[in-house]
């Protein structure tokens, strides 16, 4: 996911309270279900380095009966940066280095067929849209699942609508050219 | 081009429609196939040709040529009386305002096909209200629509297209005056109890998260059905 701070989501979750990695991992994967997991060794790394910045600290280990595992915790200065981080607006990205954008212009500039690009595109986004429908609908549902499915809804969405506006651009264009 | 798949034999199926408007061709052949139980989107530009194709499939127009099948009977060849009987018994159709009758509450009018079709009224009243429910509006059974949320209204009128237990359930943009959240309420309360109770949905929107609740989409273009995939 472009813009997401593995190491701002760790501060977020650390912020309930002292976990140790493995639970970090676990919250974390159910909490953005649709992200890719997290690998291990990238949370253990992640909470080093923000013991170094200052950011959180070991707060002892807990064995349990199980197997001994440092637990962390945020500091005050581990707070404060995740509140600058949770306020500070994102870059309204333009995207224009997408793919499917990348691939209607070099398709046009070198004689291929982009409407036929676009309309298997435009058929891969609706399957992917679909499955995204019935996990946010299927009853009992979690509100993070929801949001999440809701993000990737919207923007598959916005490149449908600009794939459509693009497909109806080049039966013009062709029009006009055939006309001329 | 066909769009069965499987070679399950469709419920309704439209073959070559030509429909035209005065000058104005709405219908340039356009085939269409909605199978029992299946829930599709139509989809397309405004103009494509989408509310001509669902009035021809639901018996209200009859195309200038080609053929609607349903269940085996030509709807394009029946006589109006038989016509209007399957669309009281068969069809249930809900359009973008829901066309409720805005001198009865939420229970009359989804009372009424029951009253229509002969049933007593304290059991019509009974069958609307567990219908209500299922929408989530029989704590507005008593208001009528003008004192509904527009959310509110299309799930009473969805109520009543459904409570007579259509085969078909023709909805034309039913969210076409709804914001996303009021939206997302009515499609989820729709899919959920069309797939419940195995009734087919004819969807027609111009709206690509709209569409997502379908199990499959056809896109309209000049009135007739575009290629939507290509072979891999």
């Amino acid at each position: 996911m472009i813009g997401m701070s593995t190491r701002h989501i760790l501060l977020g979750l650390l912020a309930t309270g002292p976990s140790h990695g493995y639970d970090l991992k676990r919250r974390h994967d159910e909490r953005f279900p649709q992200a890719r997991p997290l690998a291990y060794g990238q949370v253990y790394t992640t909470l080093q380095r923000l013991v170094r910045d200052g950011l959180a600290e070991v707060d002892g280990i807990d064995s349990d009966g199980g197997p001994e595992r440092t637990m962390y915790r945020s500091t005050k200065d581990g707070a404060r940066e995740l509140a600058a981080w949770a306020g500070e607006i994102a870059p309204p990205a333009p995207f224009v280095t997408n793919e499917i954008f990348a691939k209607v212009v070099v398709s046009i500039l070198s004689g291929g067929d982009p409407e036929a690009y676009l309309r298997a595109q435009r058929a891969a986004h609706m399957t992917r849209m679909r499955e995204l429908t019935a996990v946010k609908t299927a009853r009992g549902t979690d509100l993070a699942t929801v949001l999440s499915a809701d993000y990737a809804l919207n923007h598959l969405d916005a490149d449908l609508r600009w794939m459509t506006t693009t497909a109806a651009r080049l039966t013009t264009l062709t029009a006009e050219v055939d006309a001329g | 081009m066909s769009n069965t798949k499987g070679g399950a034999v469709p419920l309704l199926a439209a073959r070559d429609l030509v429909k035209a408007h005065g000058r104005t061709e709405a219908l340039r052949g356009a085939s269409v196939e909605l199978r029992a139980g299946e829930i599709l989107a139509v989809t397309g530009a405004s103009g494509s040709g989408k509310s001509t194709l669902l009035h021809c499939l639901a018996g209200i127009v009859r195309p200038d040529t080609g053929s609607v099948t349903y269940a085996g009977e030509r709807l394009d060849r029946l006589p109006e009386k038989r016509l209007s009987e399957l669309r009281r018994t068969e069809f249930g159709v809900v359009f973008q305002f829901g066309q409720l009758i805005p001198e009865l509450t939420a229970l009359d009018n989804v009372a009424l096909p029951l009253l229509l079709a002969g049933v007593r009224r304290q059991e019509a009243w009974e069958r609307a209200g567990e219908w209500l429910e299922r929408f989530g509006v029989r704590g507005q059974q008593e208001l009528r629509p003008g004192e509904m949320s527009g959310g509110q209204a299309q799930r009473t009128a969805l109520a009543r297209a459904l409570v007579t237990g259509p085969k078909v359930v023709f909805a034309d943009e039913p969210t076409g005056a709804l914001d996303s959240l009021a939206s997302e309420q009515v499609m989820t309360a729709l899919t959920h109890t069309a797939r419940e109770a195995g009734t087919a949905v004819l969807l027609i929107t111009h709206d690509a998260q709209v569409a997502a609740y379908a199990d499959r989409e056809v896109r309209l273009a000049d009135g007739t059905v575009a290629p939507l995939e290509v072979a891999a």
